[in-house]
């Protein structure tokens, strides 16, 4: 450091500002000025003259100070302590279990080190070494050794060099000596071995210990958004069991019966498991087998239609049978109006002297070589109705005046409700049953009417039936002789009804005798109109889907019937040739109708474009003989169902002739809706009324 | 109570081996499998070689298609799946545990 220290104090004042002294805490920060000034004023103080001429150059940081401050004295002290030392060390003290500074610190400043490998001669590892290197070297360094002794005992004495001296000779002979016997003991190479190999090893041992390993396993798996979602579905399923358990009080015995039934699940797990992906198997198999059916079904449209003007034709589809119901007739057919491709078919007999068992089946078009559902009845079934909004609810009316409804959804094969004899159940056949929307209490209920001539309502009353007899149908004016000469009312039988469409209170009735009487719930005793409809029973009768004042009427005296309620004449009349066993109006088209006869034939009617005759009249079944017995129109795909007398069900596709919906005029949107069909309906309607009422 | 579930239960065994029965007495088909959720045949029409074959392959599919579908959106799941060749058709339906394979000829 070109700073210039004098022991003591020192004092200067000079002159000049730029060689004054500063402080030692602005040492660092100014130490290049200061050396600078400090160069500057030794140089100026040895050589004043010719320094003169230089300039002083001022350092841009510089720092200003007052004359005053300049003038400031400083002093400095020289001190032995080691700046570099630390001031401060601190040290955690157990003790104490704090931090506490040293009180001294090491002041020691270590500025050169260098390991030295001198020994001193009289030192243990001295001596060591010199033993290593005495046998060896005292053959060349005899002279050095003996020029060694007298060296020696140099500081002893001349006496004890004397004696030296001779120990020195004694020892170079003892050391020649040596020397011989070295010479002397020249190892045989033939015959040597060597000490080390001649003893005997003992063979290693390891005494390490061995224990079992432990069980190991592999283990690997994938981490996909599938797996975790299913981890914290388990998660919140346990979840919510636990809150369950928590509300709910433990019973014993329900965990008894818990215990029991796992147990009776666990035995029979494999086979029942399979038993959904058995069922998918099988429509995939029927798809492939009647794949060109399926195709038919879905995409088939007849083109040939285009050449016909008028007709139509209904192209085969699927044929339902069942090998159990081969004996009975279908009596019942039903659309389910949730799941569109499944269908009732009700099986029994009309005949009165082959009454027996009958059955329940439930189709689906997806699988027409086996039913969905199957329930045997013990008598034969004559009727039924699917819920509209509840699918699993089936109203069945049986031949021995039982109704009875089933629940898709249980189990069993029995139904869970059943009329008796005590609760009111018919005592003759049931011809019709229909369900009706729920009561003011939430019950659901349903409507069945009989050759007793009574038309009764059953609500289902949590675990009972109750009737309600709503109407009995009497023979206008027909009075008999009853027991004791009371005048008993002879009772009409009714084959069928229906409810109207929008007008909840209003239904038709047709009876055995052919008449059609329009009831009211209300009134229980009279009839709001009767219409002479048929010469023989009325089988069907049914109100159109749109018109609200239009109904049709089928009877075995081989004629169709459209009426309108407000008027006692048939408005259109059909003679079919053949005993017509149902009619049904088509859910698309108000003026759309089919029936079937009892030779076989489906006859399909549009009034719209032709008033007189039907535009399909097609023969379904193969054999002559098999009579149609029921139809029904699918509420959504353009096919048909037809039940015969032999236990078959076949489902037909509309042509679209058929299916014709009014013209759209140029320019125009095609007009949608059930208003469309309403004023369809109207015009023809119209056409017939007015000379009617000319007439009238 | 119990007697009545057991009941269904055999009801419903028998119910299942009717369905079996009668896909395989459909037209053209040539056998049926019932895998279990590890790939081991535990039902079969066909003979062993084929059955273990045809496990091992068509469980490594169903895996893979299963996971495809449910990878795109966890709340769905495979139904069914056909695998249409130039000979024949095979065709599986998985179950949680169980998964079935029949191999059909439609054309026969």
């Amino acid at each position: 450091m070109p700073v210039v220290h004098k022991t003591g104090t020192v004092k200067s004042k000079q002159g000049s500002n730029t060689q004054s002294q500063k402080a030692p805490a602005a040492k660092t920060a100014k130490a290049a000025s200061k050396k600078k000034d400090e160069e500057d004023g030794t140089e100026m103080g040895e050589g004043d003259e010719w320094m003169q001429g230089k300039t002083l150059i001022k350092p841009l940081d510089q720092l200003d100070l007052t004359e005053a401050e300049l003038k400031e004295e400083f002093t400095r002290i020289l001190t032995a302590n080691n700046p570099h030392a630390p001031q401060n060390i601190v040290r955690y003290s157990f003790k104490e279990r704090s931090y506490k500074p040293i009180s001294s610190v090491d002041q020691l400043a270590v500025h050169f080190v260098l390991e030295g490998n001198l020994l001193h001669q009289d030192s243990d590892e001295a001596r060591r070494q010199r033993a290593k290197q005495g046998l060896p070297e005292e053959k060349a360094t005899v002279e050095t050794a003996v020029a060694e002794k007298p060296e020696t005992p140099a500081a002893g004495g001349e006496d004890a060099g004397d004696v030296e001296e001779g120990g020195g000779e004694e020892r170079a002979d003892s050391v020649e000596s040596k020397v011989g016997k070295k010479e002397q003991k020249i190892t045989n190479q033939f015959n040597f071995s060597e000490r080390a190999s001649q003893t005997l090893n003992n063979p290693l041992r390891e005494r390490g210990c061995q224990t079992e390993p432990p069980p190991r396993a592999n283990f690997s798996a994938t981490a996909n958004q599938w797996e975790i979602y299913d981890v914290y579905l388990e998660v919140l399923q346990k979840q919510e069991k636990n809150k369950e358990k928590a509300k709910a009080v433990p019973k014993k015995d329900d965990d008894k019966g818990k215990k029991k039934m796992m147990l009776v699940e666990t035995q029979s797990d494999d086979i029942t498991k399979v038993a959904k992906v058995a069922k998918i198997i099988e429509r995939m198999v029927n798809q492939n087998t009647f794949d060109d059916i399926a195709q038919d079904f879905k995409y088939f449209e007849d083109a040939s239609d285009e050449y016909r003007e008028q007709e139509g034709t209904l192209l085969p589809l699927w044929k339902f049978q069942y090998d159990k119901a081969k004996r009975l007739s279908v009596t019942a057919l039903c659309w389910n109006e949730s799941y569109k491709d499944l269908f009732a078919v009700g099986l029994g007999s009309y005949d009165f002297t082959k009454q027996g068992r009958g059955m329940l089946v439930f189709y689906s078009l997806k699988n027409s070589t086996f039913p969905e559902y199957i329930y045997p009845t013990t008598s034969g079934i004559l009727c039924l109705d699917i819920h509209k909004h509840l699918p699993y609810l089936v109203a069945v009316g049986f031949y021995d005046g039982c109704v009875a409804v089933y629940n898709l959804k249980e189990e069993t094969l029995q139904p869970i409700y059943k009329s008796t004899a005590k609760s009111g159940k018919h005592t003759d056949p049931v011809w019709q049953v229909k369900w009706q929307k729920d009561d003011m209490d939430n019950n659901h209920n349903f409507f069945s009417v009989s050759s007793d001539g009574r038309v009764v309502s059953w609500t289902l009353v949590k675990n009972e039936l109750v009737f309600t007899d709503i109407i009995k149908l009497s023979l206008a004016g027909a009075v008999s002789e009853g027991p004791e000469g009371v005048q008993l009312p002879i009772m009409a039988c009714g084959t069928s009804f229906d409810f109207h469409k929008q007008i909840d209170y209003l239904f038709l009735v047709g009876t055995e005798e052919g008449k059609i009487h329009k009831c009211s719930k209300a009134y229980s005793s009279q009839f709001l109109e009767t219409y002479n409809a048929h010469n023989m029973a009325v089988d069907a009768v049914k109100w159109n889907h749109f018109h609200t004042k239009v109904f049709i009427s089928c009877s075995s005296d081989w004629t169709v019937k459209i009426w309108d309620h407000t008027i006692k004449t048939p408005m259109f009349t059909f003679d079919l040739n053949a005993s017509v066993g149902d009619v049904a109006w088509s859910p698309y088209s108000s003026t759309v109708f089919a029936a079937v006869t009892t030779d076989g034939k489906v006859h399909t009617f549009d009034l719209s474009i032709n008033k007189y005759e039907a535009i399909c009249q097609q023969p379904v079944v193969a054999k002559k003989k098999t009579k149609l017995t029921h139809i029904e129109f699918n509420p959504v795909y353009p096919i048909i169902i037809v039940g015969d007398d032999r236990g078959y069900v076949t489902s037909l596709k509309l042509s679209p002739n058929l299916r014709k919906k009014p013209k759209e005029k140029k320019g125009q949107e095609l007009p949608k809706g059930p208003e469309v069909e309403i004023a369809k309906m109207e015009k023809l309607l119209s056409l017939l009324r007015e000379p009617e009422n000319s007439n009238a | 109570v119990t007697v009545l579930i057991h009941h269904c239960i055999l009801y419903k065994k028998a119910e299942v081996e009717e369905t079996l029965k009668r896909i395989q007495g459909q037209k053209g088909v040539q056998g049926i499998i019932i895998v279990n959720a590890e790939g081991i045949p535990i039902k079969t029409t066909l003979d062993n070689s084929s059955t273990v074959q045809y496990a091992g392959l068509i469980h490594q599919l169903v895996m893979k298609a299963r996971s495809t579908v449910r990878d795109i959106d966890p709340q769905n799941d495979l139904t069914f799946l056909r695998v249409r060749s130039k000979k024949n058709e095979i065709m599986i339906a998985p179950d949680k545990d169980y998964f079935l394979i029949v191999i059909q000829n439609p054309s026969d």
